[in-house]
């Protein structure tokens, strides 16, 4: 119809093991943890006199910007103790992400399920055990009634809290990670196909090749676009998990 | 709707007709899905960029809750596009 096979979906994201049950996606994860460890024993070990360079720049830049732009945006002074986790999870977030735009590797190992969703439950659990340590048995309830509830409207305000806060969020905090890469990576796809067959396109309008450049032009700004992407959903993904981690802390949940 | 089912009628072979309503009703689950969420981040940013141009040194704290009105808002455009997998290739 359109001249042009789309690839089936199992093609572009379903990659063979390279031994058994290790593939590229678990190859990416492993090497997003390396790298981020590697990147911060490095810092670590310079002496904390001389001014700092390379591996330490770029950690300490991170760290600020974990503890200025996250931290004290949403958990206040009181929430630095949480900077050690949210700057893993940022780390290891934007480290799966940008092998998207990386040549040769060119796949986000979040654009499937298993990491956003693992992530996800990690955060679920997190700020569910922070709840209940600030606010022991009490969480409960004001995680299902926010102050000043009529009793009439309990069973059904209860309801909507309860599905909102324990389902809906870690549903919708790993939904909105894996389809955002997923969505990149398949439009990097499309338009790779499309440059594909157009500067290949056996036709009697010899106009239409030289027209690859429309599709290679956009695939360009595309691959720029997902950087950009893969920065701000690793930053999202952290931020929310700061937002529900302080909910947890000081009361009732206002957002969901 | 109509030219749809005009266009489906024709098809002999019931297993095309099946991937063929599959696919419209992806694509027009994708497109509905895509209208609500664009009119609100629209409106988010638009407020934010006016709260920012009005107050320049709260900038950052409104650039922080813009982030995440447009992380919620856009959660519902997200699950559109999941639908759209789901019954394109599902």
């Amino acid at each position: 119809m359109f001249g042009l096979e789309f690839p089936p979906i199992n093609e572009i994201l379903r990659w063979q093991d390279i031994f058994p049950s290790f593939n590229k996606i678990a190859l990416i994860a492993v090497a997003a943890t390396l790298i981020s460890i590697t990147l911060f024993l490095l810092a670590a070990r310079r002496d904390p006199l001389v001014a700092p360079t390379g591996a330490r720049n770029l950690a300490e830049v991170t760290i600020d910007f974990i503890e200025e732009s996250i931290v004290m945006q949403t958990l206040g002074k009181s929430g630095l103790k949480w900077t050690p986790f949210l700057l893993s999870l940022f780390m290891f977030i934007f480290l799966c992400n940008i092998p998207g735009v990386i040549p040769i590797i060119q796949m986000p190992a979040t654009a499937r399920i298993a990491i956003p969703l693992a992530l996800s439950l990690l955060v679920w659990v997190i700020y569910i055990g922070t709840g209940l340590k600030h606010q022991g048995l009490g969480y409960f309830g004001h995680l299902l009634w926010p102050p000043g509830v009529p009793v009439a409207l309990k069973p059904l305000v209860g309801l909507i809290e309860f599905i909102s806060t324990i389902i809906v969020t870690p549903f919708s905090l790993t939904v909105r990670l894996m389809a955002n890469m997923l969505a990149g990576h398949i439009l990097l796809v499309t338009f790779g196909l499309l440059t594909h067959a157009l500067f290949t396109a056996e036709t009697s309008q010899i106009f239409l090749v030289p027209m690859s450049i429309l599709p290679f032009g956009m695939l360009v700004f595309l691959t720029a676009f997902e950087i950009l992407v893969a920065f701000l959903q690793a930053y999202i993904f952290a931020i929310l998990a700061a937002v529900y981690i302080n909910n947890s802390t000081v009361g009732h949940a206002e957002d969901h | 709707m109509e030219a749809f089912s005009a266009l489906i009628a024709q098809v002999e072979d019931p297993a095309d007709a099946k991937n063929i309503a599959a696919a419209s009703g992806a694509g027009f689950a994708y497109g509905l899905a895509a209208i609500g969420p664009g009119i609100g981040i629209g409106y988010l940013v638009g407020k934010s960029v006016e709260a920012m141009a009005r107050q320049p040194e709260a900038a950052g704290m409104v650039r922080t809750t813009m982030f995440l009105g447009i992380a919620f808002t856009e959660a519902l455009a997200l699950i559109g596009f999941v639908v759209f997998i789901l019954l394109k290739f599902a």
